[in-house]
C-alpha cells in the first residue's frame, strides 16, 4: 500500500506492506538510521520517534498507522537548529556509546515541550522506556534537567 | 591545560544527531544478510545437516564446517572451540550452519528449515560435579584452570573460626546494540570486515586463521557498548560472515536479535565461593582459606583469566597475615561463559564482603569498625607478597563518608505499589582492583601506539576502540596536552587493522592507562624525532618546518614494562599489577516488606582514578558501571531450561535498570596519582563493578534483617530471607 505522511518536515510517500514497522521503513526505505533496534519487541526505547509530538517506539508501529501523521526522528530533531537537549547532553556527558541517545533526545524533547523545567524524578519517568547500560542515568537525567535551564533554549 | 578538564565528547554530536553509523547501519548495494542455525541440544552427535523440503532454497547458501578452507577455530586462548560445530555440539545454541539470503526475514526463515539429526549424549551442568567427571568436556579432567595461592604464616593465637558461602549467577552484558559484523570481499580475494566490537586484533587474527591466509583487514564501526560481551564473542560472527561472504560473493551482514544475542553470547561466569577464616575477638583478620568454583561453560574462551583476577582480588582490600586460596574454573555442557567487566573481580569481592559482614555479626562487631581494623594501608602486602604503595583504600572511605552526609532524598514515584510498607537502610562496602593486565602480561602483548603528522595537526593510530568509555576525546587529550597544543589538532584514526598497530586489547582497564601512556611517550617521541629534522622550537614551529619539507612523519612507540614488577605465574607470587584503584560505596535503600522488592534511594561512590583525566567521562563510567552491579545485585537473573538455554531471553523477562530504578548518584573521584600512567591516571573502567552488590546486601539486611549471601537479590530471595529471620 502507499502511505503518505510528513517526516521531519518534509511530505514522503512509501510503497510498503502495511503491517511494516515504521522502524524498518525509516531505517531501510527511507534511510533514517538514526533511530536504532535494540530489541524489535518496545522494551528498549532505542527505536522511539515522536508521531505527531508524541514518543513512540517506532519498532511496534504498523507503518499504515501514521498514514497522514507527522513522524519526527533524531534527523529532524536537530535540524535546522541543534535542539537544547542535544547541547546539554553533550556537555552533560549524557551519551557514552549512543545507542540509546537518539531514543532518549526524543523522549526528553517531548517532555521539555510538556514540562520545560522538570524535576529529576518527572525526568526519570518519562525516561522510563528509554533503557540505557553506559550511564547509569544520572548525567542524562541532569542534562535534560538542565537543559532549557538558564535560557538555553 | 586540557588533562583534568571535561570537553564535549569528540563523536558526541555524530551520536547525538543520529549521524554515527553502528554496524547494522552499513547497508552496501547487494549486501545479503545471515542467520546462524543452532543446536537445541546440550550434548549431541550431529548425524546430518540437510535442507528441509518444500523451501524455496534458489536464493539462499548455506554454510558448513566442511566449508572452511583454514582452521575450524576460534582462535584465543586455546583452540578448543570450533567455528561451526564439528560432529558433536558441546552446549545449546552452538553454531552448526549458516546461512544467507537477500533479506534477514528470508536467511531466518531459511535457517529454521535446515534440519539437524541429533544423537543426543549425555550432559553436565553442575559445575560443583564437573571436576573429574567421567564425562569429559575439557582436557583430562573438565578443568580450564586451577590456582593456588600460598602466603604467610598461620597463627596460633586464639582466634574465632567463622565460614560462610557464597554464590552469584550469570549476567548479561546487555550492550543495547546486538552484535552486528559485516564481511565484504576485496579487489584483492582478501576480505575486510567492519562491526561492533572492542578489539579488532582479536578478529583479524582468527579470521586469519580461519581462512588459512593474511589478506584480511578488521575495522570497527561506531559500537553500542561492550563491557567485556564484544571482546572475544565477535570473532564468531566475524568468521560466520566471512564463511558467508565467501560462499554468496557478495557483501553479509550479520546482525543477532535481541534473543538470539541473550541466548548465545557469553554472561558473566557464575561463582561458588567457601570461605573459612581465623579471627581474634578484636576483629583482627589472621586468616583466610579460600575456595573458588567458576562455571565456564563449554570452550574455555577467557576463563582462565578470569579465575586468576577472582583469586588475586578474593582477598579485598584487606591485609591478611595468612592465605590459602584454591580456585578451579571447569567446563559444564553450558553456552561458554567470558570477558564482562570486573572479569571475576566482582564475584570474589561480593564474597569477601558478605564475609566481613558475617564476622561482624559472629563477633557481634560493627562491620564498618572491623573494616577499618584490616584495611590496607602504606606497605602492607597482598597474598602474592605484593608491598602496596599508597593504598587509597582510607581516602576513598573518607570521601565516601563525607559525601553521604548529606541528607537523602528519598524517591516518591516508583514502579509497583503505592503505599507499601517500606524500611529503609543503609549499607557500605569497599574494594580494590588490579590495573591493566595481571602481571607481566604486558610484557606480552607490547601495545603499539603511532602517531602522524597530517599537515599541521597529529593523528592517533591505535587499535584502542571506544565503546563509549571515551577513547576518541581521552587519546587527543593526552597528546595534545603532551605537545602543548590545542585538542582540535589531534585526532584518532579509524581502527582499522589494514592501518593502525596493535595496541591490545580493550579490556581490563587498560586502555587510558597503558595504551593511553604509550600515546603520552609517543607524542614526547614525536617531538623528539621533530626536533632531530628541524633543530629546535616548539610544536607548532617544528610541524610548520616539517610541512614545508613535505614527507610522511610518523613515529611509533611501544608500551615499556616496568621492570620493577616481577611476577611468577607459577606460584601467583610477586607484583600482581602494576597499581590498584580503590572504591568504597554507600548505597540508600528501602525495602518492601510485603513484597521484598528493593528501591534504590541513593548511591555515594568514591573510587581512586588517580587523574580523573576527564571527571565527566570518568564519573560517567562509574556511574554506568555502578548501576551495572545494582542490577546484578537485585534486578538480572538469567534462567536456563534444561538443556542450558536461556529461558527469559527477552527485554521483559532479563530485566535492567531504567531510569526510574536508578538512584540519585553521588560520584566523588579520588586522585591517588600513578606514577606509570598518563598524568597520574588509573584504570577505571570495571572497579566500579565490585563493591556495590554486597553495599546493597548490607544495607537490606539494615533494613529489614534479611541475610543474603547469594546473587541476585531478587525480591523472591528477600522476601524468604526476610521470613527466615
Ligand atoms: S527496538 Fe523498539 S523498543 Fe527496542
Ligand atoms: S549510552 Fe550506551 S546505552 Fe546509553
Amino acid at each position: 500500500m502507499i502511505v503518505r505522511f510528513n517526516c521531519n518536515g518534509s511530505d514522503v510517500q512509501v510503497d510498503t506492506p502495511p503491517m511494516a514497522r515504521l522502524l524498518d521503513v525509516l531505517r531501510e526505505d527511507l534511510r533514517l538510521v538514526g533511530s536504532k533496534e535494540g530489541c524489535g519487541e518496545g522494551e528498549c526505547g532505542a527505536c522511539t520517534v515522536r508521531i505527531d509530538g508524541a514518543p513512540v517506539m517506532s519498532c511496534l508501529v504498523p507503518v499504515a498507522q501514521v498514514d497522514g501523521c507527522r513522524v519526527q526522528t533524531i534527523e529532524g530533531l536537530g535540524s535546522p537548529a541543534t535542539h537544547a537537549v542535544q547541547t546539554a547532553m553533550l556537555m552533560f556527558g549524557g551519551a557514552q556509546c549512543g545507542i540509546c541517545t537518539p531514543g532518549i533526545c526524543m523522549s526528553a524533547a517531548a517532555l521539555l515541550e510538556e514540562n520545560p523545567h522538570p524535576t529529576a524524578e518527572a525526568v526519570r519517568v518519562a525516561l522510563a522506556g528509554n533503557l540505557c547500560r553506559c550511564t547509569g542515568y544520572q548525567k542524562v537525567v541532569d542534562a535534560v534537567c538542565g537543559a532549557l535551564a538558564g535560557g538555553a533554549s | 591545560m586540557v588533562i583534568g578538564t571535561s570537553p564535549p565528547r569528540r563523536d558526541g554530536m555524530d551520536k547525538l544527531t543520529g549521524r554515527s553509523l553502528y554496524a547494522d547501519d552499513l547497508r552496501p548495494s547487494g549486501v545479503w544478510y545471515g542467520a546462524t542455525v543452532r543446536s537445541s541440544r546440550a550434548h549431541a552427535r550431529i548425524l546430518g545437516v540437510r535442507r528441509a523440503e518444500g523451501f524455496d532454497w534458489s536464493n539462499v547458501v548455506l554454510v558448513t564446517a566442511d566449508d572452511i578452507p583454514g582452521l575450524n577455530v576460534v582462535s584465543l586462548m586455546t583452540d578448543d572451540q570450533p567455528v561451526l560445530a564439528d560432529g558433536i555440539v558441546r552446549h545449546v545454541t552452538e553454531p552448526i550452519a549458516l546461512v544467507a539470503a537477500p533479506t534477514r526475514e528470508h536467511a531466518l526463515a531459511a535457517a529454521q528449515h535446515v534440519v539437524v539429526e541429533y544423537e543426543d549424549l549425555p550432559a553436565l551442568f553442575d559445575p560443583l560435579a564437573a571436576e573429574g567427571h567421567e564425562l569429559r568436556i575439557f582436557g583430562e579432567d573438565n578443568v580450564f584452570k586451577r590456582i593456588r595461592i600460598e602466603h604467610g604464616v598461620r597463627t596460633d593465637a586464639t582466634a574465632h573460626l567463622i565460614r560462610g558461602r557464597y554464590t552469584t549467577g550469570l549476567q548479561e552484558q546487555l550492550y543495547i546494540e546486538p552484535q552486528s559484523m559485516l564481511a565484504e570481499l576485496r579487489a584483492d580475494g582478501g576480505i575486510t570486515l567492519t562491526g561492533s566490537m572492542q578489539c579488532p586484533y582479536y578478529i583479524d587474527r582468527a579470521v586469519k586463521r580461519m581462512l588459512g591466509h593474511d589478506r584480511v583487514n578488521v575495522a570497527q564501526a561506531v559500537t553500542g557498548g561492550g563491557f567485556g560481551g564484544k571482546e572475544e564473542y565477535p570473532s564468531i560472527l566475524a568468521c560466520h560472515a566471512t564463511l558467508l561472504a565467501i560462499a554468496a560473493r557478495r557483501p553479509v551482514k550479520i546482525t543477532y536479535r535481541r534473543d538470539e544475542d541473550l541466548r548465545a553470547t557469553t554472561k558473566r561466569h557464575p561463582a561458588v565461593i567457601d570461605l573459612v577464616t581465623m579471627v581474634t575477638a578484636r576483629g583482627q583478620l589472621l586468616e583466610l582459606h579460600g575456595r573458588v568454583w567458576m562455571d565456564g561453560g563449554a570452550y574455555h574462551t577467557l576463563s582462565t583469566v578470569v579465575l586468576s583476577r577472582a583469586m588475586l582480588h578474593l582477598q579485598g582490600p584487606y591485609r591478611w597475615p595468612y592465605a590459602s586460596l584454591h580456585g578451579t574454573v571447569v567446563a559444564t555442557h553450558t553456552p561458554p561463559n567470558g570477558a564482562f567487566r570486573g572479569f571475576g573481580a566482582p564475584q570474589a569481592q561480593w564474597a569477601m564482603e558478605r564475609h566481613m559482614d558475617r564476622i561482624a555479626r559472629h563477633m557481634r562487631l560493627d562491620p564498618l569498625v572491623l573494616r577499618r581494623e584490616n584495611l590496607f594501608v602504606h606497605g602492607d602486602v597482598s597474598v602474592t607478597g605484593q608491598t602496596l604503595q599508597n593504598p587509597g583504600a582510607f581516602a576513598v572511605l573518607e570521601a565516601a563518608e563525607r559525601a553521604a552526609a548529606a541528607p537523602v532524598n528519598p524517591k516518591r514515584v516508583r514502579p509497583g505499589v503505592v503505599g507499601a510498607e517500606m524500611r529503609s537502610g543503609r549499607g557500605l562496602a569497599l574494594a580494590w582492583h588490579g590495573c591493566g593486565f595481571t602481571g607481566n602480561g604486558e610484557a606480552k602483548i607490547r601495545g603499539k601506539v603511532a602517531l602522524e603528522l597530517r599537515g599541521r595537526d597529529v593523528a592517533v593510530l591505535s587499535s584502542s576502540t571506544d565503546i563509549g568509555q571515551g577513547t576518541e576525546t581521552i587519546f587527543p587529550m593526552i597528546v595534545a596536552q603532551t605537545l602543548g597544543i590545542d585538542m582540535e589538532r589531534v585526532f584518532n584514526t579509524a581502527h582499522d587493522t589494514g592501518l593502525v598497530p596493535d595496541s591490545g586489547p580493550t579490556v581490563a582497564s587498560r586502555t587510558a592507562m597503558v595504551v593511553g601512556g604509550t600515546c603520552e611517550k609517543a607524542a614526547q617521541r614525536l617531538l623528539r624525532h621533530l626536533r632531530e629534522l628541524h633543530g629546535e622550537g616548539d610544536f607548532d614551529a617544528l610541524a610548520a618546518r616539517a610541512e614545508a619539507a613535505g614527507g610522511l612523519v610518523r613515529v611509533e612507540e611501544t608500551y615499556e614494562v616496568n621492570t620493577n614488577v616481577e611476577w611468577n605465574p607459577d606460584t601467583y607470587q610477586g607484583d600482581a599489577y602494576p597499581c590498584y584503584g580503590w572504591s568504597c560505596v554507600i548505597v540508600d535503600l528501602r525495602v518492601d516488606l510485603d513484597t521484598g522488592e528493593v528501591l534504590y534511594d541513593r548511591v555515594v561512590t568514591a573510587t581512586d582514578v588517580g587523574k580523573a583525566l576527564s571527571p565527566v567521562l570518568a564519573a560517567g563510567q562509574i556511574e554506568g558501571g555502578t548501576l551495572q552491579a545494582l542490577g546484578w545485585a537485585t534486578q538480572e537473573e538469567v534462567v536456563l531450561d534444561k538443556q542450558g538455554c536461556m529461558r527469559n531471553d527477552r527485554l521483559t523477562n532479563y530485566i535492567i535498570p531504567t531510569a526510574l530504578d536508578g538512584p540519585e548518584m553521588i560520584t566523588e573521584l579520588v586522585e591517588i596519582p600513578y606514577e606509570g600512567g598518563p598524568f597520574g591516571a588509573k584504570g577505571i573502567g570495571e572497579i566500579p563493578m565490585d563493591a556495590p552488590a554486597a553495599a546493597v546486601a548490607q544495607a537490606i539486611e539494615a533494613a529489614c534483617g534479611a541475610v543474603l549471601d547469594s546473587l541476585p537479590m531478587t525480591p523472591e530471595r528477600v522476601f524468604a530471607a526476610m521470613e527466615a529471620r
